[in-house]
């Protein structure tokens, strides 16, 4: 992945954040473009309007609390964003990032974390830099083989891979 | 079973799957998944496209469960074209498990008799932790990952520790299941439970029917909790008996936590000394005693959702409101969780004591609990409900507030005009 040192500049958020600010319920028949235009808005109404691609979200406890919904990981990542970084995530929306592809970093030190400082992202490292000040902020490594999952674009794409072994494998038999 | 070092429920359940003999908290193992169930909003029309990408057929149609809950009946072109596709995709991929319009899918899926003890179940929501109430591994996934197990019939999981919330005493009057979840909400927080299997027990638990028992599972998610377990009793095997399920499917023995199985964390509560509870905006961890609460002025009184509109929940209301009405300024919307509720509801009288009292009778179905369906807030308006969250805008408008409680509080405060003790109601 290239990923290793994207850059971005940070939106910062509190504690259970939830899955309904993130994608909220009377948006959610509606395409993700437009659902995605309401995306915390209930909490930081300026996010969805002036978030550039490859900006970080970065928020507290819990991030992502609540619902199974992947419409509120789809939203950050139709909206750009190059990482999801927090000191703890709710389980389903953590799964819903890695499944697809948006890197979540769990990162014990976010809340020293400025809001509005640039980080570079080093995921192979697990590791955030802010550019400015140099300080670094040490993330939990994430396995190979879901770090390989996130660069191939998630669970989908590594299954098509899976698939098609699986099929050439059987026309071979 | 020597030899066997001594397991938690939640480790036999996984290690059963996994085709263990025997797991460890934290080994991340490939569980087989018995059942997959899905609603209409992350189901079909987010995992068709998928699987047609994939170009590739349902591991095992008769372990798939889809039933439409969230955007029924249709409102508007876009409901509808959703049901629409929900409908035609479950007879192209010959899934014959389909309950349609039957009621919100964590109270259909028991109800229908597709859960029973033992089992490893994977839901397409969040609130899917609602089948431990049945001793079985229950939670909810995403729609992608949903997608892996429709084509693999497996998932991967860690296996979780397990985190005991212990109940003794008995419950007083007008005291019930939501009083209890939202005080365990209270002290452990919305991430009390790490994602690890919450296990409830004690003699509390014990005297709780299954549809209490199934809102305390329900609301391990709102605990944090990748699951929220009950070992199965003979009050489980009654339940799934008259549900249809056959006695040789129900094993009780084989699904307890063995003496002397490594509890992580253990969490003691006294039920006897337990208020009417209160969860104030936005969090259901805001939880206090309903006397703190009793000045706020309701708009609306909400009793519905997969938590809080099952037939027990119905009657509770019932037993405030006989003889009493709606407060003038106030309205009462009231959705039952399942048809099934509703049949029951009508025919003991419990409807007519609602609708008498002066409540509005909605479809069941998700509804107004996820800001979905009919009954959904103005700006400013406060409401409280009977449901699992009171996140910030969840209801509707994004300054709408919205306070939690037992039905049992919903309805003393849908009478009262304003949050209400509901044992000032009950004689």
């Amino acid at each position: 992945m290239t990923a290793a040192n994207k850059t971005g500049r940070v939106w910062k958020f509190g504690d259970n954040i939830d899955t309904d600010v993130l994608a909220p319920g009377p948006y959610m028949k509606s395409p993700l473009v437009d659902l995605a235009k309401h995306c915390l808005e209930a909490v930081e109404p300026r996010f969805a309007k002036e978030m550039k691609p490859g900006d970080i979200v970065v928020g507290g406890r819990n991030f992502g609390m609540g619902s199974s919904r992947e419409q509120a990981v789809m939203a950050l990542r139709e909206l750009g964003a190059g990482a999801v970084v927090a000191p703890s995530f709710a389980g389903i929306f953590y799964r819903n990032a890695l499944n697809l592809g948006l890197l979540a970093l769990v990162c014990p030190e976010a809340g020293k974390i400025r809001a509005d400082s640039v980080l570079a992202v080093d995921a192979a490292r697990a590791e955030l830099r802010d550019i400015e000040t140099g300080k670094t902020y040490a993330c939990e490594p994430l396995p190979a083989h879901l770090l390989q999952m996130i660069a191939d674009g998630g669970l989908l794409p590594h299954l098509e891979k899976k698939l098609k072994v699986q099929r050439s494998k059987e026309a071979q038999a | 079973m020597t030899g066997m070092p001594p397991m938690t429920l939640a480790e036999k359940l996984v290690a059963r799957a996994a085709g263990l003999p025997s797991v460890r908290p934290g080994e991340v193992v490939t569980a087989k998944v018995d059942l997959a169930m899905m609603h209409d909003s992350g189901g079909p029309r987010r995992v068709a496209p998928m699987l047609e990408r994939l170009q590739a057929k349902l591991w095992n149609p008769d372990r798939v469960v889809v039933i439409s809950d969230h955007y029924v009946p249709a409102v508007d072109a876009e409901s509808a074209g959703i049901l629409d596709l929900t409908r035609k995709w479950v007879k192209a991929a010959g899934v014959s498990k389909f309950h349609d319009m039957q009621g919100i899918c964590h109270v259909v899926l028991p109800e229908r008799g597709h859960l029973r003890p033992g089992m490893f179940v994977v839901g397409g929501d969040s609130h899917s932790p609602t089948g431990g109430a049945f001793g079985a591994y229950m939670f909810g996934v995403g729609a992608t990952e949903m997608c892996g197990v429709l084509v693999t019939g497996e998932i991967w999981l860690r296996v979780p520790e397990t985190i005991l919330l212990h109940w003794t005493g008995k419950l007083g009057p007008g005291v019930v299941a939501k009083d209890m979840i939202l005080a365990m909400c209270a002290r452990l927080g919305m991430d009390g439970g790490r994602y690890q299997a919450i296990q409830y027990a004690g003699d509390t638990i014990a005297g709780l029917s299954m549809q209490e028992r199934m809102t305390l599972s329900n609301m391990a998610a709102e605990l944090g909790a990748q699951a929220g377990l009950i070992a199965p009793d003979a009050m489980t095997k009654e339940y799934l008996l008259g549900v249809g399920v056959p006695a040789s499917d129900i094993d009780l023995a084989a699904w307890q936590t063995d003496e002397g199985a490594v509890v992580t964390e253990r969490h003691d509560f006294d039920a006897a000394g337990l208020p009417p509870m209160v969860a104030a905006p936005h969090s259901p961890a805001n939880s206090a005693a309903v006397t703190e609460h009793k000045s706020v002025v309701v708009d609306q009184a909400y009793i519905g959702a997969c938590t809080g509109a099952k037939i027990n929940d119905l009657r509770m209301a019932a037993s405030v409101l006989k003889g009493r009405k709606v407060a003038g300024g106030t309205r009462l919307l009231i959705a039952p969780a399942s048809a099934r509720t509703t049949a029951e509801a009508a025919a003991d009288g419990t409807l007519a004591t609602l609708t008498e009292a002066g409540a509005i009778l909605l479809s069941s179905g998700c509804g107004a609990c996820a800001g979905y369906g009919a009954g959904v807030l103005a700006e400013n308006e406060t409401c409280i409900a009977s449901t699992a969250r009171n996140f910030k805008g969840r209801m509707g408008a994004g300054s709408s507030k919205v306070y939690l409680g037992s039905p049992y509080t919903v309805a003393a405060s849908a009478v009262a005009g304003r949050i209400a003790d509901p044992r000032d109601f009950l004689s």
